[in-house]
């Protein structure tokens, strides 16, 4: 099990390997058709104990573009999951029948559970509010494309920083690239937990400010980060129903916004992005999904040894 | 006065505050001890006005990382042919298993019987704050 690599939070990539995988996913977009064999034979387990629309079919497509095959379930109450089966029961078998793992699940940790029983490689594809790695890579992909760098940004994340586990990965990860500023913008329910603020502060030499207004940070920023205020976090929907309509971003609010600003969402969308935002150039939420297509493909065939 | 006579090979945990004594015996020496086993409480005590005292004959292989984890006042005295072998001070443990529970209701640890989270200390001033190995979040050890 030693030899096996994972990835289960970003910090389990080193910069220069998230840089080789952005820039090998980069390559593929541009011309797919030299890696259609290069996972021939090779079988993703594709294990989904919450939904998934991008995570999921991101990585189906990866994996078909890639030439392998897929197998696996979205609707946990089909597996012996629903029979009380441990999870790490549940790795040991499918290690049997697939070659490598991509796995969402609603309890933290889990996918970390399971690359302690797995002879295969695991991918994260999602845990709680926990670490959502892939779409960090999907991200940093997006960002490199559009602004041919990832450092050296300021960067509002915007929405639930608190619950929204792309946010987490990706502010850690992209401390790690020299990033000018923070800004965090979210109401007081929903900040950035402590935690991963002293984390980044006692490694990284970045700003980091609070705040509760997204307009006053607009003119400032090279890279508005939208969240969705997540309904599935809260215990309790009377706490969803204060700060579900925190923030709306529309073609109004975007105006002091700088010419060259992108505007990313992990997806999906409910209303924290007014669907007239779509049109703006800098509105790149649907390119960013597409792109997460290759850098998962880079990230498969890595773990699998093939590149 | 009450008097209890010394040991001659063991373990004799001092200097544990007051009232904490009890449950220092249950998380340790509850279950699996066959030797016999004192608790002494509110003994005099010069640093600690008064103190409880646990003392277990012939037997030393206990956790006692976790006695950090209670009080860093607590000493422990190993006893070997009635004379004192080794005196140890606790300290905080820098890495704890199976002791604490996770307080993070999402945490896996808490719906799998295969995660026993490992926790990392943070910091120790005034309370302990500990790091879950597998959903990061912070618990704060009270005992």
């Amino acid at each position: 099990m030693k030899n096996v690599r994972h990835l289960i939070e970003p910090k389990d990539l080193s910069n220069s390997e998230m840089m080789e995988l952005v820039d090998m996913g980069i390559k593929m977009e541009k011309n797919p058709q030299d890696y259609v064999n290069l996972c021939k034979g090779k079988i993703i387990g594709s294990l989904f104990f919450e939904p998934s629309t991008r995570t999921k079919f991101s990585f189906d497509s990866a994996m078909l573009r890639l030439g392998g095959n897929l197998m696996g379930f979205t609707d946990v109450n089909t597996t012996s999951a629903k029979k009380g089966e441990s999870l790490g029961d549940t790795i040991k078998v499918m290690g049997a029948y697939t070659d490598i793992i991509v796995m969402r699940h609603p309890k933290e940790g889990a996918p970390k559970l399971a690359s302690e029983y797995s002879t295969i490689p695991i991918i994260n594809g999602g845990d709680g509010g926990h670490q959502h790695p892939t779409q960090t890579l999907t991200d940093l992909i997006t960002i490199k494309k559009y602004k041919d760098t990832v450092s050296n940004h300021t960067i509002a994340f915007c929405g639930d920083l608190k619950f929204g586990r792309t946010v987490h990965s990706l502010i850690k990860t992209l401390a790690r690239f020299n990033t000018k500023k923070f800004y965090l913008v979210s109401p007081k329910e929903l900040r950035l937990p402590e935690t991963i603020i002293n984390e980044i502060k006692s490694k990284y030499d970045v700003e980091i400010e609070e705040t509760s207004e997204l307009e006053a940070v607009m003119d400032k920023i090279d890279i508005l980060y939208m969240t969705r205020i997540q309904k599935e976090r809260f215990f309790n929907e009377e706490d969803y129903i204060k700060l579900k309509n925190s923030y709306i971003l529309t073609n109004e609010k975007i105006k002091p916004a700088k010419d060259d600003m992108i505007i990313m969402h992990p997806l999906p969308r409910v209303n924290e992005i007014s669907k007239e935002v779509d049109t703006d150039k800098r509105a790149i939420y649907f390119e960013q999904a597409r792109l997460g297509v290759y850098v998962r493909m880079a990230l498969i065939a890595k773990l699998l040894g093939a590149i | 006065m009450l008097t209890v006579n010394g040991i001659n090979n063991g373990i004799v945990i001092d200097h544990i505050p007051a009232g904490k004594g009890p449950r220092i015996f249950n998380k340790l020496f509850s279950e699996h001890v066959n030797s016999p086993v004192v608790l002494l409480m509110n003994v005099q005590s010069k640093t600690l006005g008064k103190k409880d005292i646990i003392k277990i004959e012939n037997e030393y292989n206990f956790d006692l990382n976790l006695l950090g984890l209670i009080d860093k006042h607590i000493t422990v005295n190993i006893i070997e042919n009635d004379k004192l072998k080794e005196k140890i001070k606790v300290v905080v443990p820098e890495k704890i298993k199976g002791f604490i529970k996770c307080k993070n209701p999402r945490c896996i640890s808490h719906t799998d019987d295969y995660a026993i989270p490992e926790f990392t200390l943070l910091s120790s001033n005034g309370t302990l704050k500990y790091s879950c190995s597998y959903c990061e979040e912070i618990t704060e050890y009270k005992f």
